[in-house]
Parts: C-alpha cells; sequence; structure tokens
C-alpha cells in the first residue's frame, strides 16, 4: 500500500523528568505503515531533548509561549509554515491548546489541518469545571472548589477534610495533610501556574490512566487503559502496563459519547474501596505514555492523523493487555554549534 | 470458589491480574495450589491432594491451604 506523505509539525519535545508527548506522537506517527511522514518540532526552550534527535524530527523551530497570544503564534506557524508546507499541526500541551482552537479555522484556510476538542468541550472539562463537567454528564468527579485568594481555602477544607488535593490550573498537584502545607502547596503552585487554584478532596484508591481518540461524533476510535507501576517524585509514570478492566473502557466510552469529544485525551482515574471509579483530572491531549498504545496495537497518533486529514478510520477493535512500558534517560552529546543555531536563530 | 478466569498463572509462579495490572510470585507450593484450582478442585479437596503430592501432614496443609486461599481473596485473584 502507497504511503501517504504529511508534513506534520509538533509540540511536547520536552523529554525530561516530566516528559511532554512530543517524542512518544512522533515514534508512532514514524512507525506507522499509512503514512510516510517528515516530522517538525516546535518548541519553546532550546535545551528540549527532542530538538537534538534528528532521527525524529527534521527540523525543530522555537515558538512563542502561548503568553504571547494568537497573533504571535499565528505569525511564527506561518513562518514555519512557509518553509516547511505543513500539513497538520499537533499540539501536545493542555496550555497551548486554547490558542489552537482559536486558530483551527485561520490554519486551516493556509491549509493547516488540527484534530483538537472543540472549544466547549475543551472548557468544560477544565479542572475548575469538573463539579459541573460531572453533574451534566453524570460522571463521577471528586468534589473540588477553585479559589483565588487563600483564605477561601478553609471552608473547602473544612467541607472535604484533610488530606486535600492543591492543584495548579494546568499542571502540578500537591496533596496537603494540614493548613500550613496546604498554604505552601498554593504558594508554590500558584507562583508558577498562576490562578485559580483548584482544592480537590483527596480519593483514596487506586490510579489508573486510560488514553484514546474521539472521533468528534462521540465515537470511540482508540481506547487504552494503563495502570502506572513506577512512579517518579513528580508523579510522572516511569513504567506501567496495559489492563483490560471493562469498567474503565465503559466509563471512557460515556466520556467520548457525551462530550462528543474530538482528538486525544487521557483520563486520570482513581478507583476506591467500592470499586466506583472517579475521573481525577480530563487531559486534552495524548499523554506521554502513548507510545505504550501503539505497542499495544492500537497507533492513536497515526489515526490522529489521518482524521486530521478526513480520512475515515475504523474503530480499534483489541489491543494487547500485559504490556508493559518502561522509560529511560540517555545522555545526548550535542555540538555547540547546534545549540547555538537553536539559540540564536530558533530553529535547528 | 475458584481463579477468576482471566488471571494469568506461568509455570514459574507468576501471576498476572490483568483487570488491575497487578502481578504476584508465589513459590512452589502456591503454584501448585493454583494449579489444583484451575484443575477444578475446590479448596477443601486441595489439602488432601497436597498430602499425596509433597511431604505435608494433612493439619498444616488445611492451613496454609486456607491461609493461602484468603490472601488470593484478598487481593481479588478468586470469584465467589
Amino acid at each position: 500500500m502507497k504511503k501517504r506523505k504529511l508534513t506534520i509539525a509538533l509540540s511536547g519535545l520536552n523529554a525530561i523528568d516530566s516528559p511532554g508527548p512530543g517524542l512518544a506522537v512522533a515514534r508512532g506517527l514514524l512507525e506507522s505503515d499509512k503514512l510516510d511522514v517528515q516530522l517538525i518540532g516546535l518548541a519553546y526552550e532550546s535545551m528540549e531533548p527532542g530538538i537534538f534527535m534528528h532521527d525524529l524530527f527534521h527540523r525543530t523551530y522555537q515558538i512563542p509561549y502561548p503568553s504571547a497570544g494568537t497573533d504571535m503564534l499565528m505569525k511564527r506557524l506561518m513562518e514555519i509554515h512557509e518553509k516547511e508546507k505543513l500539513d497538520l499541526i499537533i499540539p501536545n500541551f493542555d496550555a497551548e491548546l486554547f490558542s489552537y482552537i482559536k486558530l483551527e479555522k485561520a490554519l486551516l484556510a493556509k491549509g493547516i489541518h488540527t484534530f483538537i476538542p472543540e472549544n466547549d468541550a475543551f472548557e468544560e472539562r477544565q479542572k475548575w469545571n469538573l463539579p459541573s463537567f460531572g453533574k451534566k454528564y453524570k460522571l463521577n468527579v471528586p468534589r473540588s472548589k477553585e479559589i483565588m485568594v487563600f483564605s477561601d481555602f478553609y471552608k473547602a477544607s473544612v467541607d472535604f477534610g484533610y488530606p486535600i488535593v492543591i492543584k495548579g490550573k494546568y499542571y502540578d498537584a500537591i496533596v496537603a495533610y494540614n493548613a500550613e502545607q496546604a498554604q505552601s502547596a498554593f504558594n508554590r503552585i500558584s507562583a508558577k501556574w498562576g490562578l485559580p487554584i483548584i482544592v480537590q478532596e483527596f480519593i483514596r484508591g487506586q490510579e489508573f490512566n486510560v488514553t484514546g481518540l474521539g472521533d468528534g461524533k462521540g465515537n470511540a476510535i482508540s481506547i487504552v487503559p494503563m495502570r502506572k507501576l513506577y512512579i517518579t517524585d513528580k508523579g510522572k509514570a516511569w513504567s506501567g502496563i496495559s489492563i483490560g478492566d471493562e469498567n474503565i473502557i465503559k466509563l471512557t466510552r460515556k466520556f467520548i459519547k457525551s462530550t462528543r469529544w474530538r482528538g486525544g485525551f487521557e483520563l486520570e482515574l482513581m478507583k476506591n474501596e467500592k470499586g466506583e471509579f472517579f475521573i481525577l483530572e480530563i487531559n486534552p491531549r495524548l499523554p506521554a505514555w502513548v507510545y505504550l498504545a501503539v505497542g499495544c496495537g492500537q497507533n492513536i497518533p497515526e489515526a490522529l492523523a489521518l482524521m486530521a486529514m478526513g480520512q475515515k478510520v475504523e474503530a480499534f477493535q483489541k489491543y494487547d493487555v500485559g504490556k508493559m512500558f518502561v522509560r529511560y534517560s540517555w545522555d545526548m552529546i550535542v555540538n555547540l554549534d547546534e545549540f547555538q543555531k537553536i539559540s540564536t536563530f530558533g530553529e535547528l | 470458589m475458584k481463579i477468576k478466569k482471566d488471571i494469568a498463572v506461568s509455570d514459574t509462579g507468576f501471576i498476572f491480574n490483568p483487570v488491575t495490572g497487578e502481578s504476584f510470585n508465589v513459590n512452589s507450593s502456591g503454584a501448585a495450589i493454583i494449579a489444583y484450582l484451575k484443575n477444578g478442585l475446590n479448596p477443601k479437596e486441595i489439602p488432601a491432594a497436597m498430602v499425596k503430592d509433597f511431604e505435608v501432614s494433612e493439619t498444616m496443609a488445611e492451613r496454609d491451604v486456607q491461609d493461602f486461599i484468603n490472601m488470593l481473596m484478598h487481593y481479588q485473584l478468586m470469584e465467589p
């Protein structure tokens, strides 16, 4: 079968201790038997490891942070598009999705496709909207409250009790066992990620994760659940195993159907002692461990790229249960002139 | 009472629960008890089989089998 040629730009090249999903997505795309891809890296900082991984990325460009606004991003993407003739962009960070949702039509007018959630679905699953999200779709979520000032924390702590989870609006979560720890977590996270801070009820139990792909019409194209086997001090999976829990698959189908989710996602779930599942978080992009799904027989990045280009993709019917991933770190030797190019000219 | 049907057990005593992703290692006696259960013996029949196959008294076999089955239940590897 002739492979379809595509030039795809993607972000999340920060394969660090709290890794972005870019490299895993890149590997899935490069291993596709339906696509012949040329990958363009989109980096925010000049030391993201993916920039220097030339076997994965043909070229990498630095792009402005989301805080610079959508006009700046569009301008930079057009400069890149002029040189690389992009077919598709796969944004891999929560924080940049808002910009891409805003730019979706403008990008498409220039011939650049995306396959991302619609604005309503994106907004209603935000951490600070989770309680109303759970109520609307009849999905179990922990009780939570968004706070702008720490004095509002006390009411939440009385309602939820300790321990209590303090979360940043995009990233970071700290479990606090008393008000002092909560205040320190509030200060630390708000200094890094801004306000609001989300205060969430702590659900005791076993954590599970699931990644998948929705077609935007309510159908699940892919669902692969995983249990973390080894967790780093940052709470990231260093190793995990695919599992075959039908209840998780059913819950995920319900999520996709009711939100008519379009694009990749990750659900963070907690199973309590009664066996009830709670959705702790809905990440609106593929996770860093998505290569496990590829290894289990569901190449989600490939399916996402095909769907973005308007091709019909049949839903995956099976995946291997009991496949593991084990992450590793690797020192690359990088010539100074490469680092100089990316940090001076913003491209390599 | 029997081992859940989707639980995978290797000859070396490695157990994998595909629903939870948990895995366990058991010694040769544990592997034998699981094999008896998989072959359709009910827990009350297992001590007698252990006495026949291992150098163990019936009292000790009864106690150890019960302990082991309790543990299998605790880890949700058995179905009623």
